[in-house]
């Protein structure tokens, strides 16, 4: 059987991104910073919660190549290991929003008609709701609870993504590709799952890309008012709040998680317009 | 309206001469030369069409005129075009200006994103006065009311700040027009501007501009893909083709005796309302009329049908459709029947809104009918129950305008048309159901190397003839074509719809074939019926129904057709 | 256009009631109470202070006679601020907070529409890398980093403006920066990718084979619709312009709503928590009626729609 070298629009849209510098730029930081928060805490010799009340408030140096806090405790590994913190709660809390986001949309936007009007109705109804303070409130009133925070932060971001995935929805559901195959008997699952999900995915994954950094930085305001992570456990939110405490005094200790953490938007905002630019329906057709 | 109502005159000014002209796009995937090396003049007050299918480069050449192209992608590599002694490719941006909109204006394809949705249209047909200072703003509002007068849009008389999605398409590109000729220019670029229009607005507007460029003594570049529209009204055709011209010469002449074998092929490969060939000559036919069998000769054995002793497959009664808006339902169907015998190919002619493509969705149950029947092999269809609905869905299929958007643009070709059989249990095996596959992309004229390629790698008629291999997947009695030709060009249309009369033949297929184009519905039905605001006008055999139309709307509507696409014997 | 508006007021009754019904319930399960304190009070304090502000009473009656308070109007009385209605104290935090946001938007618009329409007509210039970048950055740089930033630049290093406190326009100048960046860098990311969307358009191709000027072609014909992305996020901006100012007002002593807010709920002060959330729902939902307005004014087809 002669068949001939094919692309289908995944490699198309690979070779597309390979092509923007930016977006792989970010993409290398990525990997490091990620790699960085997963093993740093293992190979630095000082755990991160390790006090050393002879060496508080030392620079950047041999020993600490970050330098120390107030409490002596080793910055770099604090750094990596807050980064391990946000980076999940970053993924998980965008994972949660899409869960509920996509099934959410793909159902009302497959449905359409009157339900998809009320479940619209109630995302509009949502919308109208003052979200960070609900958060803030729900951080508050029922303490800091990690698994919480996720949910809570999840809850937030779905209706964008709901949002985003049913106007998807409805218009591939008009195109004549569902047409074809409602005409061809499929079932409306396998029209679902085998024909608009693949289809969605484009959206969904550059959603997904600019939702990572939101909830980061969500995480970070919640840190800093003092209701993300509990002490001694650190994230990039909660550091930059201690490093901006003492920022005369050390301003390493604002630097560092400072740096790692603009990197990380930086990072996620670009790859997240590089995808866009690459995933574009428009660009791939004729 | 003095200043409107001067006396036809011929201009000095207004000599166009483009030579040479090379323009290119460079894209990621690499240098396109669209235009390569044109030559082309205009001398004032004629009327030249220039003719061409989607990429000869037609439309680039226009746009280069104004520079409206976007630069980057483009490049106009190399060329002159000298207007009235200045080299409109060397002039100062500023220049160029002060050209367009007063001595060259243009009018595009598409009347309904053409205009600006967020200024009214009196303001935007007065614009091109002020900017070029030909009158003060009230004054100019005046004249460009006059002229909106003049094309037919009587509305802005009364509604002074209509907005354009107040108008029809038809209206708008009336509108246009006044806006290109109220500052009454020395030359009209015309890009394809009556192609978003249906056929019997399309004769109007044409009218109109034909009228008005006679009288303000306006010459005109008129582009288009459509042949036999040009011949209404160009003194001489220019036929370009992939990039280059191919052949120019006065209308009479290209029509009577065309050269290049290109242009004769584009003669000879439209559908006209009177001849009734077995087959369409195609492109293929003259530009490699050697290669494999003698294709001009062959000819489809194609039993003559007596629709008579046919029996009925498919009958529709009294067919409702309404769909819900915020004004109220709106009945797109209403109470249409059809009779469609076995074999035959039944036509559906109307123009945008008649509701065509509404009943043949409703026929296929992709769109839910209100009231009537739907009777099929005089059973009525009920898809309560799965091993009917199953059964249904396996004997009707459906073809749809646009092939690149009716494939999934995530499946290969081979996955396409492997789901149905999968679905539908057909072949004992996964082996059984490849063998069926690369037979049926043989049978519609691809091969297995394409099994693994995706819908985008393919051109519009090569995916086409996928949409067909994989409605043959469940082996269907009966197909609706819904405008399936509509947006391809003439040479790759006669190839498809001589697949399509072949498949018929061999398979004994029965169509409803829907189009706007009554040549076309013409060319492949035994019947047509003939739809306007959702009802039923006219049915009857379609030789009858075209030599002799019982309803007004169907007289208008072949009236509409430019005489050169009524016969294949054209002569002016 | 009156039926529109009117319709939108009605919808927003049963989104503040379940909005109310929420943060009720939210706050009444939730650990704690307005009275627990580090510092023991007397027992027998508590129970009268919990008398007196009907907390003894059962739960759904709690709930039934707040809402009958608040369809008068009446927010209740603060548990923790004695003799200071939640009303009262909203009308004295929320003006600082309305003067920041305004400000801030102000800063937001002036530089971020300018700057994106720049960057869109000189796309793939260094007008368009260096705006685009920096708004990139302003995206990246969370308010608390940028706080303390320029404060130690602008306070402790040039001395040019307080560092702390909301008491003269000088105070104004650091935290409405600081807030206004941010959401100039959206706003020039939407006004240039609006822009870029419109300029595409066959309408301005349509223009410009007018005649008519760059600057012509720009101002009358591509302005409008490149700029409704930005109209339709001035709602969400808004609302998180003074809804988010919480930030803000910690790294600065401002004595806003926010600040009073997150007092509030860690205080347990239920009736201050639900009249705060209430009115900053309240006026989002005005914020968005205020938005679907402009955008209607500026669009005539989504004006026929209404």
């Amino acid at each position: 059987m002669s068949v001939e070298k094919s692309s289908s629009l995944g490699r198309d849209a690979w070779l597309r991104l390979r092509a923007n510098r930016m977006a792989m730029i970010s993409l290398f930081i990525l990997i490091g910073i990620t790699i960085l928060s997963f093993i740093g805490p293992s190979i630095s010799p000082y755990a991160y919660d390790q006090q050393n009340l002879d060496r508080v408030f030392e620079g950047p140096g041999k020993d600490h190549i970050f330098g120390t806090d107030n409490l002596g405790r080793d910055l770099f590994a604090r750094t990596t290991y807050g980064g391990r913190i946000s980076l999940a709660v970053g993924l998980l809390a965008t994972l949660v929003s899409l869960v509920i986001g996509v099934s959410y949309g793909m159902f009302s936007g497959y449905t359409g008609g009157r339900v998809d009007a009320w479940m619209m109705r109630a995302v509009d109804v949502l919308y109208a709701l003052p979200f960070t303070i609900f958060v803030i409130l729900l951080m508050v009133m029922f303490g800091r609870n990690f698994l919480l925070l996720f949910l809570a932060i999840g809850a937030v971001e779905w209706l964008t993504m709901a949002r985003i995935t049913r106007a998807q929805t409805m218009n591939l559901k008009r195109s004549e590709f569902v047409e074809a195959a409602r005409a061809l008997g499929y079932s409306h699952g396998r029209i679902l799952f085998r024909h608009l999900l693949p289809n969605l995915i484009g959206p969904i994954i550059i959603y997904a890309t600019l939702t990572v950094p939101a909830v980061m930085l969500l995480e970070a305001v919640l840190s800093f008012l003092g209701l993300g992570v509990q002490a001694p456990m650190s994230s990039w939110g909660s550091l930059i709040k201690e490093g901006a405490e003492k920022m005369d005094a050390a301003p390493w200790l604002l630097f560092f998680p400072g740096m790692f953490f603009c990197l990380s938007l930086f990072a996620l905002n670009f790859l997240g317009d590089g995808l866009r630019d690459a995933l574009d329906p428009k660009s791939s057709k004729d | 309206m003095p200043s409107i109502q001067n006396p036809p005159k011929i201009r000095e000014m207004g000599n166009l001469d483009i030579q040479n002209l090379k323009v290119s796009f460079h894209t990621r995937e690499g240098i396109i030369h669209a235009v390569d090396g044109v030559d082309l003049s205009i001398k004032p007050g004629e009327i030249i069409g220039l003719v061409g299918e989607s990429g000869s480069g037609k439309s680039v050449t226009c746009n280069s005129i104004l520079q409206l192209l976007p630069t980057p992608p483009a490049r106009i590599e190399a060329g002159k075009i000298d207007w009235s002694g200045k080299d409109l490719l060397n002039q100062h941006d500023k220049k160029i200006r002060g050209i367009r909109g007063k001595e060259i204006s243009m009018i595009f394809q598409d009347p309904m994103s053409c205009l600006n949705p967020y200024l009214s249209v009196l303001d935007q047909v007065a614009e091109p006065l002020v900017i070029h200072g030909m009158a003060s703003p009230k004054d100019a509002r005046k004249q460009a009311c006059e002229m909106l007068v003049r094309v037919g849009v009587q509305r802005v008389v009364e509604h002074p700040h209509a907005y354009p999605h107040e108008f029809s398409g038809g209206m708008r590109q009336r509108a246009m027009i006044a806006m290109a000729l109220v500052t009454k220019p020395s030359l009209l670029l015309a890009d394809e501007p009556t192609t978003a229009l249906d056929v019997t607005v399309q004769a109007k507007v044409l009218n109109i501009l034909k009228e008005l460029c006679t009288d303000l003594g306006v010459s005109v570049l008129f582009v288009s893909h459509d042949l036999g529209l040009v011949a209404e009204l160009a003194d001489r055709v220019v036929v370009m083709y992939r990039g280059k011209v191919v052949e120019q010469n006065d209308t009479r002449s290209i029509f009577s005796n065309p050269q290049h074998s290109y242009v004769k092929a584009l003669i000879a490969c439209r559908p006209t309302l009177e001849s009734t060939p077995v087959r369409l000559l195609t492109v293929d036919d003259f530009m490699n009329p050697k290669s494999g069998k003698d294709q001009v000769l062959e000819k489809l054995a194609l039993p003559s049908l007596n629709l008579d002793t046919q029996e009925t497959l498919l009958e529709v009664q009294d067919l409702v459709v309404e769909f819900p808006t915020e004004d109220g339902p709106v009945r797109a169907v209403d109470g249409a029947s059809l009779v469609i015998r076995r074999g035959s190919t039944h036509g559906l002619v109307g123009e945008s809104g008649s509701g065509k493509t509404t009943l043949g969705r409703s026929i296929l149950h992709l769109t839910k009918a209100n009231s009537g029947k739907i009777l099929y092999q005089g059973n009525v269809i009920s898809l309560e129950n799965i091993q009917d609905r199953t059964k249904f869905r396996k004997s009707m299929q459906i073809i749809f305008q646009d092939p690149y958007a009716s494939l999934n643009p995530r499946m290969t070709v081979e996955q396409a048309l492997l789901e149905p059989m999968k679905v539908h249990g057909l072949g004992k095996s996964r082996k059984d159901r490849i063998d069926h596959v690369v037979k049926l992309l043989e049978e519609v004229g691809l091969g297995e190397k394409y099994l693994n390629r995706y819908p985008h790698e393919f051109s519009g008629g090569q995916r086409q003839r996928i949409c067909v291999a994989r409605a043959l997947t469940t082996e269907p009695e009966f197909i609706v074509c819904d405008e399936c030709v509509s947006a391809m060009d003439v040479s790759v249309q006669a190839q498809v719809l001589n697949l399509l009369r072949s498949l018929q033949a061999s398979r004994n297929l029965t169509y409803l074939f829907i189009s706007h184009d009554l040549s076309v519905v013409k060319f492949m039905s035994d019947e047509i019926s003939v739809m306007q605001n959702g009802k039923m006008v006219e049915n009857g055999l379609a030789e009858d129904l075209y030599r002799d139309p019982k309803s007004s709307y169907t007289r208008k509507l072949i009236d509409s057709i430019p005489l050169a696409n009524r016969s294949s014997n054209f002569r002016l | 256009m009156k039926k529109f508006v009117l319709s939108r007021v009605v919808q927003a009754v049963p989104t503040l009631w379940v909005i109310a019904t929420l943060t009720f319930f939210m706050t009444r399960y939730a650990p704690g109470g307005p009275f627990d304190t580090e510092k023991a009070i007397p027992q027998e304090i508590k129970v009268k202070l919990e008398s007196h502000f009907g907390l003894d009473r059962p739960l759904f009656d709690q709930y039934l006679l707040y809402l009958k308070n608040l369809l008068r109007g009446d927010l209740g009385p603060s548990f923790k601020y004695p003799g200071w209605e939640v009303s009262e104290l909203i009308a004295t935090a929320f003006p600082v907070s309305l003067t920041l946001g305004v400000l801030s938007l102000g800063i937001a618009l002036l530089i971020g529409i300018p700057a994106g329409i720049i960057a869109a007509l000189r796309k793939n210039t260094w007008l368009d890398y260096l705006p685009m970048s920096l708004s990139m950055a302003g995206i990246c740089l969370p308010t608390f980093v940028l706080g303390p930033l320029l404060i130690y630049i602008f306070s402790t290093q040039l001395g040019l403006f307080p560092p702390l406190g909301w008491y003269g326009p000088a105070d104004w100048v650091l935290p409405s920066f600081t807030l206004g960046l941010f959401y100039a860098a959206y706003v020039a990311r939407l006004t240039r990718a609006g822009m870029l969307e419109t300029l595409q358009q066959d309408y301005v191709r349509t223009a410009r084979a007018k005649g008519a000027s760059p600057w012509r072609v720009v101002t009358r014909h591509a302005l409008r619709g490149g700029l409704l992305p930005v109209v339709t996020y001035l709602g969400p901006a808004f609302a998180g312009l003074i809804s988010g100012s919480f930030i803000i007002e910690s790294i600065f002593f401002i004595p806003g709503l926010g600040k009073f807010f997150v007092t509030a709920a860690f205080n347990r002060d239920y009736t201050m928590v639900l009249g705060t959330v209430l009115f900053y729902a309240a006026l989002i939902i005005l914020l968005n009626l205020l938005v679907d307005l402009l955008q209607a004014w500026l669009d005539p087809k989504a004006r026929q729609a209404q």
